[in-house]
This record gives structure tokens, C-alpha cells and sequence, in this order.
């Protein structure tokens, strides 16, 4: 079959809401965009363990500990999850994890903030998971089908995330003062770089309509990020602490909140590598990798040994 | 050195249903790919039991061929018990 016609039938298949496989034939640059995509939201879940892991042996109770154990592992799963569906696509995990470790391949740039009380838990619960969910629900329906089924496993569990970060705040905002102040503060540093993981504004991102025509994003930056405030903000409300932002107000005629100017030189300069913590994160997994090459190794090694034997008895 | 192998996991949900597909990982050996599979797959009661096939040896049709494929299917109404008119006096059948 001539490419015309191999293109007419992905276009058909995606007007069609009809998945696309692994085998099936796709258009190179969909499948480098692919590539690019998930492996940043791999890189996300697993680089997203380290702020809340510093926070596992300083939990205030066991339930706490437990949960945030938890949490963690959660991620760590849905780096996994991503990685496979990504390697469906003919790369190699170890080359994705190059790139991580080079710095060529980006994830989401809220975990280059550092973690400075035990409230940021639930802040980080509460808003960065939130925020996340908002982003990840849409793309269960993504036209690839083993993101689209990643994202399925990835949002069922995503969802007590949320609420133990939520409860976490609430509990801090039903304690003494202090603690309301603790939670007050963590919303007031998280806030803003929550709005930032929805990436820049309709009008700057370059790759939307592309993406949105190809059913590997579903709603726009702007909009999701327009849902994350409405949703949000009555949860705030809720807990009795204010959002940072003066310009945040009901709009009754757009039926929306209304919020202020996002800080994009901030967006674009820790997406640079300048955030506070971006040169922690990327060592500490690269110690992780290197630390780890000697149980790689010795798995390997184990592994062909007992083929060998295997072979040898048959 | 080269990626530990690519495995594809299968998961039986509960006693009496089959195994189905959840997703691959990789693993250096087969213990290692249900050990693995066990932490990946099955953290919230997912699963009584864990088949793990190394993904090179999965055959998989050729997504070209479907329609040589299923086409034969697609015509034989009479594989079809509604296909079949009985008087309404018929119950049970
Ligand atoms: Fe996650
Ligand atoms: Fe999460």
C-alpha cells in the first residue's frame, strides 16, 4: 500500500475513534511525538518520588508513613506502566533513561521544587495530584492504546493520592494555629507552579493543534487549567485557607473564576534547569542508576547462569 | 550492558476467570518477571495468579491481514442462534 492511502487510513481510524496499535502503520512524526510525550510523563512519575520520599521516615504517624510509602510506590508503578507502553514504540528503556539523565528528555517541572514541611504532603496530594489527574483523566481516550490503557491503571489509582493529600490539609487546618499557618504556607508556594503543570498558554504551545488532531491530547492547556482553579477553589474555601492570587474571582458571566498573570519567565527558566532543586533531582537518579549497575549486572549474570544449567540437564 | 528482557504479564483476576493481558516489564529471569509482576500489577488485589511469556515469544497476527482474516466470519449469520425462527410456544430454546 502507497503512503497516501496508509495515512487515509490512520486519519479514518482516528476520526473514527478507533485505537491504534503497535503494529498497526502511524505517520513517523505521530510516533516521535508519542515517544516524546510519554517518556516526559514517565520521567514525571518517577522523578516525582523524590520530593515526597524525603517526607517517609519524618511522617508524623504510621498511618501517615504508610500512606505516603504508599503514594510512592504508586508512582514508581506508573513510571513503569509509561516506560512499557513507550517502549511499544521501538525504543529502548535504557536510552530513555539516557536522556533523562542527560538532560534532553524534560519532566514536569513542579518536582525541581523542594519539599520544606510536612504540609507541602499534603499540599503536593492536594494540588500537584489534582492537577495531574486533571491532565491524565482525558487521556484514558488517547488514540494510542497502550498509553490509553497505562492511563486507565495510572488514574484509578491516582485518585487516593489526591484524597490523602487532602486530608492531610485538612487535618493541619483543624489544628493548632501553627499548623493552619504550615498548611497556609505550603498552598502558598505549591499554588503557583500547580497552574504551570498544565505547560504554557494556548497561545504559545506550539504542538496543540497537532496533537489535538491526532487524539493524544484532549483538551487544551488552558482549558484544563481553567477546570483545575473552578474545581479548586471551593476546596480551599472548604479548608479555610486563601489562594495566593488577588485576581481570583467568580466571573458570572463566563460561568468561571477569573485568576492573575502565571509568572512564565519562572515556567520557562526552571524548565530550563535553573529551578531550586533541578540539579538535585537529576542526581539523585543518576546515583540511583549508577549505584543500582551492579544489581543489573549480577540479575544478568544469575539469569544466564541458570539458563546454562538448564540447557545442560536437558 | 543490554536491557534485562521485555516480558508480557497475564493476571487472573479471581478463581474461575481466565488470565488476561495487563501490560509487559522487564525482568532478568522468569522469577524475577512474577516478582516484579506481583509489585507492578497486583498492589490492590488484582490478581490470584500471574503467567509471565517473554515477549519475543509471542506470535501476534499482522494487523494487514485482518481483513483476509476476519472476513470469513463476517456472512455466516447461521452461526447465530437468532438466525433460527421459532413459534413464540417455544420457551427455553
Ligand atoms: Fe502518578
Ligand atoms: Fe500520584
Amino acid at each position: 500500500m502507497d503512503i497516501k492511502s496508509l495515512e487515509d487510513r490512520f486519519n479514518e481510524k482516528i476520526d473514527k475513534d478507533i485505537r491504534i496499535e503497535p503494529k498497526d502503520w502511524m505517520p513517523e512524526n505521530y510516533r516521535k511525538t508519542l515517544i516524546r510525550q510519554i517518556s516526559q510523563h514517565a520521567h514525571s512519575e518517577i522523578v516525582g518520588m523524590l520530593p515526597e520520599a524525603n517526607w517517609i521516615s519524618r511522617a508524623p504517624s504510621l498511618r501517615r508513613k504508610a500512606a505516603a510509602l504508599a503514594k510512592v510506590q504508586d508512582e514508581a508503578g506508573h513510571g513503569l506502566y509509561l516506560y512499557s507502553a513507550c517502549e511499544t514504540l521501538g525504543v529502548e528503556r535504557d536510552d530513555l533513561l539516557k536522556d533523562l539523565h542527560s538532560g534532553k528528555a524534560k519532566y514536569s517541572s513542579i518536582f525541581n521544587y523542594p519539599t520544606l514541611t510536612w504540609a507541602d504532603m499534603g499540599a503536593i496530594g492536594w494540588l500537584v495530584d489534582g492537577a495531574a489527574i486533571m491532565n491524565q483523566v482525558p487521556l484514558c481516550r488517547a488514540s494510542y492504546g497502550p498509553y490509553a490503557r497505562a492511563m486507565v491503571r495510572v488514574c484509578k489509582e491516582e485518585s487516593f493520592h489526591q484524597r490523602q493529600g487532602f486530608e492531610i490539609m485538612l487535618t493541619l487546618c483543624k489544628g493548632s494555629e501553627e499548623q493552619k499557618k504550615m498548611a497556609q504556607d505550603a498552598l502558598n508556594r505549591w499554588w503557583w507552579p500547580s497552574l504551570m503543570m498544565f505547560g504554557p498558554t494556548d497561545e504559545a504551545s506550539t504542538h496543540t493543534e497537532q496533537s489535538m488532531r491526532w487524539g493524544i491530547k484532549r483538551f487544551t492547556n488552558d482549558e484544563l487549567r481553567q477546570k483545575f482553579v473552578d474545581a479548586t477553589k471551593p476546596q480551599a474555601d472548604l479548608l479555610g485557607i486563601s489562594i495566593p492570587d488577588e485576581d481570583l474571582k467568580w466571573n458570572e458571566e463566563r460561568g468561571h473564576y477569573d485568576f492573575g498573570e502565571i509568572n512564565w519567565e519562572e515556567f520557562f527558566n526552571v524548565i530550563k534547569g535553573n529551578g531550586p532543586c533541578n540539579k538535585q533531582r537529576i542526581d539523585a537518579r543518576k546515583n540511583a542508576y549508577d549505584n543500582g549497575a551492579w544489581v543489573r549486572d549480577a540479575a544478568a549474570a544469575y539469569a544466564e547462569k541458570k539458563s546454562k544449567v538448564k540447557q545442560e540437564a536437558a | 550492558m543490554k536491557n534485562w528482557p521485555l516480558w508480557e504479564i497475564f493476571i487472573r483476576s479471581k478463581a474461575g476467570l481466565n488470565h488476561k493481558h495487563v501490560g509487559s516489564l522487564h525482568a532478568a529471569d522468569e522469577e524475577m518477571a512474577i516478582q516484579n509482576a506481583r509489585d507492578v500489577y497486583t498492589r490492590r488485589n488484582e490478581g490470584v495468579s500471574i503467567w509471565v511469556v517473554k515477549s519475543e515469544f509471542i506470535v501476534a497476527s499482522d494487523p494487514d491481514d485482518s481483513d483476509p482474516l476476519y472476513e470469513p466470519a463476517k456472512d455466516k449469520v447461521y452461526r447465530h442462534p437468532t438466525f433460527y425462527e421459532l413459534p413464540d410456544e417455544v420457551k427455553h430454546m
